[in-house]
């Protein structure tokens, strides 16, 4: 069992070295589809990163009644912030408040106009409450506060003035997830099909040798056993070069790709996902590789 | 040892290669099949092989009924017999040495039962100097005299040669059909398939005629008559 194993390794090596532009041809195709594949995982972590930055910006106010006391807002705070799907609760006093709006509008003279015109201070207290960004969540979130427990403390919540924007943003995201898995899903295939037909191409024209090799007593997986290993072997150089090209593109692409996504460093993105990277540019290569041959040779094989 | 049971072979739509077949070789024997072009010596062979099935009627080796076994079987059955064919079956992508010594290794043979016994095929056959090139850069002379190499190496107890002379000169004909002799003497059994009336006549063992893919005379110490 080992000796075989160890000659049809011999074989494949001595197979993919001896003809090496079919070996050539093949990593080719396969290059493709695995920077293809790893173009589409990138898109997908670039695309998900940027909805959720505008998902993070969505949060729901809960405006208090004026004479509420901050002890009984804190009360609510510690309350809502109990809930699972509740990531960040904020307080804001009516000063503080003020003084957001002075920092933000302070040189805009017609805002500062009205402002002195109501005189004194007219904001309300309120809390800033961050979910995931579930539109679901926001809703349930908005329930509680206009639930009997807070209803008297608080004067309005502005979720319905946002919920347009929180299930516009949303439904962007589930759109952008569903298309990018099925172009993704037909691209991949497109690409399977392309490196199934070059191994088949290869396979086919060593289908003399095949029979010959039945007509001498060899077993099936002695003789697929070759194939498959070199559909490997093909597979991993192609995983090899994808690697470094990924790599060294993310690098080097990465301060355009800051300019285009603010926030986001496609490297640091790519260095803290490298196993994903990794564990998926192995499967379409190797693994495309080896299923590609598998099947290519097993037409062959019926002598 | 091997058996031939009213075996017809019909290639569709209704080109008849073989009619009624029946004739047994024993262990040992050695059987030259003889007729023209097109007669069916080498569908015959085919058959043997388990290539060709029949269209109707068994072919028994060992007993067994080479179309009702499984593939796995039929592999085991396939190293036991040594194969000379007409377009020689060489393994193109494999050197000289890889085409014997790939015999063995499906064989499951030592490695170093195959370093020492593949030169030794190859000095026999005239093959020595020949050790790293490919079929194609072989004559057609060098090529037969690999095939019978690599037919010759597992020392298979049935040997099957379609025209085995068919690309050789006269002196390398003579030392393959002596080989033959060898293996027969041995004990294992010849089936030979050739038109080459001098080998077939000097060899004075049993002949079969076939014509038209029919047996019109099976002769224990033959002739070549057509």
């Amino acid at each position: 069992m080992f000796k075989n194993f160890i000659r049809i390794l011999k074989f494949a090596f001595t197979d993919f070295l001896r003809n090496k532009g079919i070996s050539l041809a093949a990593i080719f195709v396969l290059v493709v589809t695995v920077m293809l594949a790893t173009c589409l995982l990138f898109f997908w972590g670039a695309s998900d990163y940027l909805l959720l930055q505008i998902q993070n910006k969505i949060d729901i106010t809960a405006y208090f009644k004026e004479e509420i006391q901050e002890q009984d807002i804190i009360l609510v705070k510690d309350k809502i912030s109990k809930s699972s799907f509740v990531k960040e609760v904020e307080y804001i006093s009516k000063d503080q408040a003020l003084e957001d709006f002075k920092r933000k509008y302070g040189e805009n003279e017609v805002l500062a106009k009205a402002l002195f015109e109501v005189g004194g201070n007219p904001f309300l207290p309120s809390l800033n409450i961050k979910t995931d960004g579930n539109p679901e969540q926001f809703k349930e979130v908005s329930d509680i506060l206009a639930g009997e427990n807070f209803a008297e403390l608080i004067e309005k919540v502005d979720f319905s003035e946002k919920k347009d924007i929180i299930n516009t943003v949303f439904s962007i995201r589930s759109s952008i997830t569903k298309t990018g898995l099925v172009l993704g899903f037909v691209l991949i295939v497109i690409a399977i099909m392309v490196v199934f037909n070059t191994i088949k191409l290869t396979v086919s024209s060593l289908k003399e040798e095949i029979s010959t090799m039945k007509i001498v007593g060899a077993t099936n997986w002695f003789i697929r056993g070759p194939f498959i290993i070199q559909g490997a072997i093909y597979g991993f150089i192609a995983f090899v070069i994808c690697f470094i090209i990924s790599m060294m593109g993310f690098h080097f692409l990465s301060d355009k790709i800051y300019t285009i996504l603010p926030g986001f460093n496609s490297f640091k993105y790519f260095i803290s996902n490298i196993w994903i990277f990794i564990l998926v540019q192995i499967i379409f290569g190797v693994g495309v590789g080896v299923i590609s041959s598998f099947f290519a040779v097993r037409r062959h094989l019926k002598v | 040892m091997i058996k031939f049971n009213n075996v017809t072979k019909i290639f569709e739509p209704d080109l008849t290669v073989l009619q009624d077949i029946n004739f047994e070789a024993n262990k040992g024997e050695f059987v030259c099949i003889v007729g023209k072009s097109g007669a069916g010596k080498t569908t015959l062979i085919n058959l043997i092989l388990g290539l060709e099935k029949p269209t109707s009627g068994e072919i028994f080796l060992d007993g067994k009924n080479i179309n009702a076994i499984n593939n796995s079987d039929l592999q085991k059955i396939r190293r036991n017999i040594g194969g000379i064919h007409q377009d020689y079956k060489l393994l193109s992508n494999k050197t000289v040495f890889e085409n014997v010594s790939y015999i063995m290794e499906v064989e499951g043979k030592d490695q170093e039962e195959i370093t020492e016994q593949v030169p030794k095929i190859l000095d026999i056959v005239g093959l020595s100097e020949r050790f790293d090139r490919f079929p194609n850069e072989l004559s057609g002379g060098e090529q037969q005299r690999l095939a019978v190499a690599r037919a010759l190496i597992n020392n298979p107890e049935i040997i099957l040669a379609d025209e085995p002379t068919g690309n050789l000169d006269p002196y390398n004909s003579y030392e393959v059909i002596q080989l033959l002799e060898k293996m027969n003497q041995l004990g294992k059994t010849i089936i030979l398939s050739s038109h080459d009336r001098e080998v077939v006549n000097k060899l004075q063992k049993r002949v079969i005629t076939l014509d038209q893919g029919k047996i019109i005379r099976d002769e224990e110490q033959g002739r070549y008559i057509i």
